[in-house]
Parts: structure tokens; sequence; C-alpha cells
């Protein structure tokens, strides 16, 4: 069953960044787009289960760090090749300086 | 669109790698609605190599690039196990190793690079890696070694190294050079790389050669010899030109090919390790990386569907040994100009030109830990950067992006 989780404060991510969340065993995303919005994604590459947290953030596409696949982070669209299986994507609210995500 | 599309034989590609398969994508993908047909000379479906140096507990693991679904979809014919024998150009036709033949009307040559083997007495019963095979055949005899060498310090050798050492074999390195990966890693990194091998009980000899293999080693030219039961030969590719070469096409060091990847013939084009490619008046240049591949196969694909793309997507890498990653892009050679030093031993060679813009760059740290920068710098090369604000570890470097 999901529920909001509070992840972090919404400046522990920068603008046009991304931020790795863990909660149990799983890992996410959260990112904070250059229009101030925050989206959360499953934190691994559908390509090498690579994680995304050290990738480049360019507008609302996330790059992956090791081969370059895209997602738009607000969709989880694979954008790219290598990827061609999308992101799981995940509800996002701010209430105060708090970013929660339903997960 | 040419006159002879009306001929309907469509695309044929010859090589079912990375590239090849990546062309068929992005013609189909820029709208061609002929018929693409994808040979490739190997049984498996098409898979990623780069894992192959980097296998898991359970051995090789074994990554389609694309699925027969996907191919299905996208209206792409592939026959595996088919390599093509012969070009007539004046007939537009393939001839095939299975006895068939394929009419083209735009044909591209994908067909990559296969290894250099030693040319030493015994040198042909070292082990190569190109192949899935190929891979777990070295793995297979790693699991009954304890001694391997192997010949040659560039990136597949060391990256070999790295797992074979981790797996708890001796390992030592010859390397005819005076040092590990001359050839496309700034001296700075190669040397923290040859450090950190150094750290795990590799041993990496320079400046030797071999004077022959047999099946207990490699003896040296100057004498001594090491023992093995596992010797690996990973002395670079060379690429498959020949098949353009008999049809007449200029061939050296690969098939030539100018900056949309059309070779003399404008009807064939060339793309991925096999390509020598028109970098500048004068100056060709042949990449064996797997983005050149895809990024080669793309422009080529564009082409072939009747575009005018040109290449110039500057070469990126990476390689993983231990728990470090390198990554390098466009030109690196030289010395650096900046040295952007972002703690825990992650740093950053930047490289710039005499007028201050950026040509290249090269990282190495911990993980994943360069790729944001090097992935920034690819975007920055070519433009103007403050070399104070490259080497201060505070600026965040996408601000140069915006400015560039």
């Amino acid at each position: 069953m999901a529920e909001w989780i509070d992840a972090c404060a919404t400046n522990d991510i920068d603008e046009e960044d991304l931020i790795r969340f863990d909660h149990g065993d799983r890992t996410f995303a959260i990112y904070r787009s250059p229009n101030d919005e925050f989206f959360c994604t499953d934190g691994l590459c559908t390509h090498e289960q690579v994680h995304l947290e050290d990738g480049l953030v360019m507008d609302y596409v996330i790059e992956c760090p090791k081969h370059n696949g895209q997602f738009d982070y607000r969709t989880g669209e694979a954008k790219r090749a290598p990827v061609c299986v999308n992101l799981g994507t995940y509800p996002v609210k701010v209430e105060g300086d708090r970013v929660f995500v339903e997960i | 669109m040419s006159s002879s599309k009306s001929r309907m034989a469509g695309i044929v590609i010859i090589g079912a790698g990375e590239c090849g398969i990546r062309a068929a994508f992005a013609a189909r993908d820029a709208g061609y609605e002929g018929a693409i047909t994808v040979v490739g000379d190997e049984q498996a479906l098409p898979y990623e190599r780069p894992p192959l140096s980097k296998p898991d507990a359970s051995g090789v693991v074994e990554k389609p690039i694309t699925s027969p679904e996907i191919l299905s979809v996208k209206a792409i014919h592939l026959k595996c196990g088919v390599s093509a024998t012969a070009i007539d150009r004046n007939a537009q036709v393939v001839s095939l190793s299975d006895g068939g033949s394929l009419s083209y009307d735009k044909l591209l040559l994908a067909t990559g690079a296969r290894p250099r083997t030693l040319t030493c007495p015994g040198g042909d019963g070292a082990q190569v890696l190109r192949t899935i095979e190929d891979a777990n055949a070295i793995y297979a005899a790693a699991e009954n070694a304890t001694k391997v060498v192997i010949v040659g310090g560039g990136l597949i050798g060391l990256e070999l190294a790295a797992e074979l050492r981790t797996r708890g074999l001796q390992v030592t390195v010859v390397e005819a050079g005076p040092r590990p990966l001359g050839r496309n890693v700034p001296e700075r990194l190669a040397t923290r790389l040859a450090a950190k091998h150094h750290e795990e009980g590799v041993s990496i000899l320079c400046g030797v050669h071999i004077a022959s293999c047999t099946d207990r080693g490699v003896e040296l030219e100057d004498g001594r010899f090491l023992q093995a039961d596992l010797v690996i030969a990973a002395v670079g590719v060379v690429p498959n030109d020949a098949l353009a070469g008999s049809t007449g096409l200029t061939v050296e060091n690969g098939i030539w090919v100018d900056d949309q990847l059309m070779t003399d013939d404008p009807l064939i084009y060339a793309a991925g390790d096999c390509a020598t490619v028109r970098a500048s008046e004068g100056i060709y240049r042949r990449y064996e990386t797997w983005q050149n591949a895809q990024a080669q196969g793309e422009v080529a694909g564009r082409n072939l569907a009747g575009g005018d793309v040109r290449f110039d997507v500057p070469v990126w890498f990476w390689s993983d040994q231990y728990d470090l990653g390198l990554q390098g892009v466009g030109d690196t050679s030289g010395n650096p100009t900046v040295i952007r030093a972002l703690g825990d031993g992650v740093e950053i060679l930047f490289f710039l030109d005499g007028v201050g813009a950026l040509v290249g760059a090269a990282g190495l740290g911990r993980g994943n830990a360069v790729a944001k920068d090097i992935k920034i710098a690819q975007r920055l090369i070519g433009a103007r950067v403050d070399a104070v604000l490259l080497s201060d570890p505070a600026q965040n470097l996408k601000k140069m992006l915006t400015a560039a």
C-alpha cells in the first residue's frame, strides 16, 4: 500500500538536479526542475541498474551517468538509446519546505 | 529522395552490432518506408559488447541491443549467422555466405573490427575478447587457472586484469609501450589506474615484448619466462574493411568516408569501428568506442534514409576497473590545461586549445563520480571556457552551459 513519505527538504535538491532517496529496500530519485517543481522516479536506470543519482539533469531530462540513456523524469519515458524501458514514477507533493513522495 | 527508391530494394546493412542496429532504427525513425535488412555473421541476436569484460557472479551477462518483437514492429529484417562475401556495385547486389544475395538502394558497411592477434610463435593460441563466445571461453578457462598473462595494457587488457584479479587469479600484464593506457588515457590518470592495479596485486611490465607463447606461459624477448595457464591477447583491433577494399572503395586502416559517412560510392556508407571518417581537411580518424558505434550508426541511418547529417559528435568512452570509473570525451592528448580536484581522489582534467576553447576532458574517481562533469564537458566542447572556474571545485560547472 503506497503511503506519503517525508523524503527531504526542498532545498536539499539544487534547481535542475536530483538526489537519491532510499526507503526500506527500495531506492528512488527525486528531482527539482528548473521551474521549481518536484518529481520522483525509480532510482535505477532500466538499462543496467545504475543509480541515476550521479546523472546530469538538463531541463526535464535525466541522463544516466553510465551509458547516457535519457528519461523524461516527469513521465519516466525512455528518450534515448540504450534505454528502451520507462522508469516508474511516483506522486510528489510539497508541504512547507518538505517534499513528500507517495511510494 | 533518389530515383532509385522506386526499385524498392531498400537499405541493406552489413553488420548487426551496436552500429548496424542503431542505423536500422535511425533510418526507420527518420521516416524511411522501404525494406531494411540487417545481416550479421554472429549467431546470437544483437548484443552489447561492453558487458563482456564486466561479468557478474554468474558469468557473462548477455545484454541484447533489441528484441525480435521490436525489430518486427519496426519492420527491420535481421539475418543472423550470415556474412557478406562480395559487393557488386554496378548491379547493387550483396552476395551472402548462405548462397543468397540482397539487392540494395543504399548499403551500410558496419562490419566492425576484429581483435589483432599475436604474431609471435604460438601467438594464435592466446585468447582474445570480442564476442560473447570469447568472453565465455575466458571466464571458463579462468575457473581452472591460477596464473594469467594479459598481453596489452590498454583498456580491455586492464579491465580484464581487474576482473580476473578480483576472481583471485595472479595477473601479469605485459605492455610493449612505456606505460599502460598510452594510447587514449591521459598519463596522470593512467598512472593512478596503474597504481591501483599494483595495490590490488597485479603486476604490470612495460617496455617488454613477447618472443613466444606456449601452453605453459609466455617467453619474453629479454629471456624471462612468465608462467601462465591462461594467456590473453588484448593488443587492439583491426577494422573489417576487406569487403569494402575488394569492391574498390578506398580503404586504409578502415573504410574512408566523408563527414556524412559516405564512401567514394554515394550509395554506400560505412560507420562504427570499421569507418575512417574525415575530421577536417586531410585528417581522417577512426574510433573504436561503443558510443561512437551508436553515434555514427545514427548519423548513417538518417543519411541512408535521405538525410544530410554530418558526424561531429565528440568521442566519449568509459572504463570501470575495481571501484574506479574513468570517463573521457573529445581530444585528451597532450598535457591538461586545468585540473579540477573534487576530493576523495575524484579529479577531472580539462584540455583547452590555444584560444581557450575546450577540446576534451577526462576524469577518474570512485564509481560514477566524474560522470556529471564529463557530460557537462561534452556539451562545452568547442566553447571558450574560464580555466579559473573549471579549477574551482566549489563552482557548479552547469552554470557554464548557459553562459557558453
